[in-house]
């Protein structure tokens, strides 16, 4: 196995330059002793080649984007063009610092008062805030949002959220985090919202309902208005976890349709880069009784340009973000809705509808599909058959695919589908490419049967074989024994 | 179209493999009531020149940080950045990757976040660190948390000293979980230690401290946390500057429990204050109450060297409404940046870096308490390579009159009330010159 970069460290070497000093105040004189650290933290000492050299090693093992389908249900792991990198590295927005007087960084605030309008239009909101950083935080502000809605209609009994059992783990542990109560909805056979459930489960104290549309089933609740009308008539809001907004992009507005809040992934719909697990950004869209509960400041316009606005102070729910969100990010995302406008947006949505129906037409033979129907941006094929003649499961397959060039889609989730095996090919993906990932699994299916072996092995051709994870937890080692 | 690979006539053939004719044909569930008729309302598509000849001229009038002298910081920090973090950090290989969730293939981010774990916990002297909070604000607020959850005591000490703007992301954290959040008072630009002591008691759970502070100045992290050990069941949290503790002592050194801070100084771009990132990092004792992806070491099935996430029962997509946390995305790749710069910098570099900022701050500092009218705000605190100056004007109008001569003269205290105090954070990228034109024209505002 390679050697970390601390074992790379020869004393001495430097790895940067700086300018001589030419101020000379002894650092004696200026920190008292009993502040200073005692010995110099042990950070490696090595030459800009060493640390090139040993980031692009490891960098050659990654799956990304670039070297192959990447088919990550809810992930939405589309390309992310180029030109968004290029933008992002303007001095104008990189080396601007946020307290800047705003009469010099009014570039940067016209693609955030635009994007926010953009966002609201996509959405058919009546404003966003563009603050939260990750979908998480999204739903945090979300919820937070409900929650200032309630406390000034004065419903201080409300104490409780609903939340389907298809529903990303980060939805139930945003509603602890808020401090509500979660009661967990039943899908249906269709694998809708199980509406006699749901009437079982709505009283005086709902707060509030937090949908994801389409599911992560891969599927659009067709009860929307029927369920907006359950919870409204006990005065509880709707919260749609925007995750999947890849699919309805131009053609459902989730504010026109029943929807009080609602989160963008903007690294999953407007293909920001996910790097590795961030930075992403979690903007809200919320409709007009709510608009008074955004968090401070949002960008707003006037005479003399755009500022950014405090205006709504006293009623807002306050800040998540120390300054005004991720702005690099958010900056990526505005380049993408610009280049694709009205027509494009809705032709990405079309595309990724379309590249996952094809998949799942191809692959349906091969693999049990639960939820046998026009999907839109994803679906859920499971291993049940190959479990249940072979003894074959989905980690073996996802690992199998890894062997095969391919990313693993997302497993074992929705948790309502033993076995799951989330797909979503995203609209990026060429037929060729969608064809070659289809041939994979079709040649998986065939392997799980003639040599189940073989798929309990894999991966073979990767930079390290099957990891343990499970020794990762017993054997607890977060950091590296530095020696020297 | 951009970024659609598919030629119309593919996508025909794919309708006619799916088994229908027609694109609607594929959304039958969607009520036709709720769908859009026509198109949203936006601007015609632009090809990339048009967006790039767009952005310039709505951007032409900006001025970046780098076209001035700008001593602009209070979170945000204009260190230098060498060429090779941008060079690692925009690799597709590390910029497009997704969450390490199939570590087989993602021997690249794991081992990268265990780098950058490792060099978190060298630099504030604990035990286990995370792969990243979202900024120094919500790693506080988190660490409040956490602290509940170890010891049950819902009262949380923060200290008057603390940025403000953390401190309103912490009350909306904390606030629907009734935690009771108190502010131990300043004195002369420091906790009021008497105060604090008097404060404490067998009910407080958390005592939060910043150090440098908001205002910059060094915190006595020791005798506060005498203080804390009053109550046995309390824990330390302390909010650190990275770069500072390069030459400042480790936080652990002093009795902290959980250490964070923001991460953004190291080896990131300002951003107009976004993405930053928050470290989190504390004692393997308290591994399984933190927030957030950990990355452990570990072996493959032949034995050899792995990594992978580790600890996920704490997590929200395995325990849900009783996770820990509903962090899920992080700022992966601002650690990344992050990891390399201190790879770059080094032992050495972070130490440069660290005393260069303090020296020229405080030669700044002395030259500007030499002007007439103006004065430091605590002249008797230790700072590092941040302080506050009383100003004989509103300091509104001492930004506003140096704007023409290409200086942002620092941060406008009057945003959290004082109006005649100005905020300077000074770095390594400074020369003496820069220093003496910001004297120079501070002392020509005196003279008008």
């Amino acid at each position: 196995m390679s050697k970390t970069i601390f074992e790379l460290s020869t004393k001495g070497r430097k790895g940067y330059t700086l300018p001589a000093n030419d101020v000379d105040i002894p650092l004696d004189e200026i920190i008292p002793a009993q502040y200073k650290r005692e010995s110099k933290a042990r950070l490696p000492e090595v030459s800009e080649l060493d640390v090139m050299r040993h980031f692009i090693m490891l960098s050659h093992k990654n799956h990304f984007i670039e070297k192959g389908l990447y088919p990550l249900g809810s992930c939405t792991m589309k390309y992310n063009p180029k030109i968004h990198e290029t933008i992002a590295r303007y001095s104008c927005f990189a080396n601007a610092h946020p307290y800047q007087p705003e009469e010099t960084i009014q570039g940067a605030l016209s693609v955030m008062w635009e994007l926010q309008k953009d966002l609201s239009e996509i959405s058919g909101m009546a404003q966003v805030t563009l603050q939260p950083v990750a979908g998480a935080q999204g739903e945090f502000t979300g919820i937070k949002i409900i929650e200032a809605y309630h406390k000034a209609k004065g419903n201080t009994h409300k104490d409780t959220i609903i939340v389907p059992d298809s529903a990303h783990g980060t939805n139930p542990a945003t509603c602890s985090l808020v401090g509500y109560k979660v009661k967990e909805l039943k899908s249906d056979a269709n694998g809708r919202c199980d509406i006699e459930h749901l009437k079982t489960l709505v009283d005086e104290n709902t707060a509030g309902f937090m949908l994801t549309n389409p599911s992560t089933l891969g599927l659009f609740e067709t009860q929307v208005e029927e369920i907006s009308r359950i919870f409204h008539d006990v005065d509880a809001l709707i919260y749609m976890d925007g995750a999947n907004l890849n699919a309805l992009l131009g053609i459902v507005q989730p504010g026109k349709t029943g929807f009080d809040v609602i989160h963008f992934n903007l690294h999953k719909t407007f293909s920001t880069p996910h790097g590795g697990g961030g930075p992403g950004a979690g903007p809200v869209g919320v409709v007009e009784k709510l608009v008074p509960y955004l968090p401070v400041p949002i960008v707003s316009k006037n005479d003399s340009g755009y500022y950014l606005d405090y205006g709504h102070e006293d009623t807002s729910i306050g800040k998540v973000h120390t300054f005004y969100g991720n702005f690099a990010v958010l900056l990526r995302a505005y380049v993408y809705i610009k280049m694709l406008g009205a027509k494009g947006l809705r032709r990405a949505s079309e595309n990724a509808i379309i590249n996952a129906n094809y998949l799942m037409a191809r692959l349906k033979d091969y693999y049990h599909i639960k939820h046998l129907e026009y999907c839109m941006h994803e679906f859920v094929a499971d291993s049940s058959w190959q479990k249940k003649a072979n003894g074959v499961n989905t980690l073996d397959i996802a690992k199998r695919l890894l062997d095969k060039g391919f990313h693993a889609p997302t497993v074992y989730f929705p948790l309502i589908i033993p076995e799951a095996m989330m797909i979503e090919p995203t609209e990026t993906e060429s037929l060729d490419s969608l064809n070659a990932f289809a041939d994979a699994m079709i040649e998986i299916a065939q392997e799980s049967k003639e040599n189940p072996e073989l798929l309990h092995e894999a991966p073979l051709t990767t930079p390290v074989r099957r990891v343990d994870d499970v020794l990762a937890v017993k054997k607890l080692d977060p950091i590296f024994p530095i020696k020297n | 179209m951009p970024y659609i690979s598919n030629t119309p006539e593919e996508r025909r053939a794919m309708l006619e493999k799916i088994g229908v004719t027609d694109f609607d044909q594929l959304i039958t569930a969607i009520p036709p009531q709720m769908r859009l008729e026509g198109l949203l309302d936006m601007d015609e598509p632009l090809s990339e020149l048009e967006i790039t000849r767009r952005i310039q001229k709505q951007t032409c009038g900006d001025v970046c940080t780098q076209a001035v002298n700008s001593f602009l910081g209070a979170g945000v920090y204009d260190h230098f950045i060498p060429a090779a973090v941008d060079a690692i950090i925009s690799r597709p290989e590390f910029h497009t990757a997704y969450t390490p969730y199939q570590a087989e293939v993602s021997q690249g981010t794991l081992p990268f976040i265990y780098e950058y774990q490792t060099m978190i916990c060298e630099l504030t002297g604990m035990e286990i660190a995370n792969a990243s909070m979202y900024d120094a604000a919500s790693a506080i607020a988190e660490a409040i948390l956490m602290a509940v959850r170890k010891n049950r005591l819902t009262k949380a000490i923060l200290p008057a000293t603390l940025h403000p703007e953390y401190l309103r992301v912490i009350r909306i954290y904390t606030e629907g979980l009734g935690i009771e959040l108190l502010t131990a008072p300043t004195k002369d630009g420091l906790i009021d230690l008497d105060a604090l002591e008097a404060m404490m008691d067998d009910t407080v759970g958390s005592v939060v401290l910043q150090t440098p502070n908001f205002w910059g100045n060094i915190e006595d992290g020791e005798a506060i946390g005498r203080l804390v050990r009053k109550n046995e069941k309390a824990l330390y949290i302390v909010c650190a500057s990275p770069i500072s503790l390069a030459i400042l002592k480790a936080p652990a050194a002093y009795g902290a429990d959980i250490v964070v801070g923001e991460g953004q100084a190291l080896g990131n771009n300002m951003n107009v204050g976004g993405p930053l990132f928050g470290f989190f990092a504390t004692k393997l004792d308290m591994a399984r109450q933190m927030p957030g992806r950990i990355v452990g070491g570990t072996l493959d099935k032949e034995g050899r060297r792995a990594y992978a996430l580790t600890l996920q029962a704490r997590e929200q997509h395995i325990r849900r409404a009783k996770a820990t946390s509903n962090i899920c995305s992080n700022q992966s790749l601002c650690t990344l940046a992050a990891c390399v710069y201190m790879s770059l910098m080094g032992r050495e570099g972070m130490v440069e870096v660290a005393t260069q900022s303090a020296q020229k701050a405080h030669y700044l500092a002395r030259e500007i308490a030499g002007v007439k009218g103006f004065t430091l705000a605590y002249p008797d605190a230790p700072f590092f390579n941040e302080f506050v100056i009383n100003t004989p004007i509103p300091a509104a109008e001492v930004i506003s009159r140096l704007l023409p001569q290409g200086i942002y003269a620092g941060v406008d205290m009057a945003r959290w009330g004082n109006d005649n105090q100005l905020m300077l954070a000074v770095t390594e990228k400074k020369s003496k010159a820069d220093l003496d034109a910001l004297v120079k024209a501070l002392q020509e505002v005196r003279d008008v």
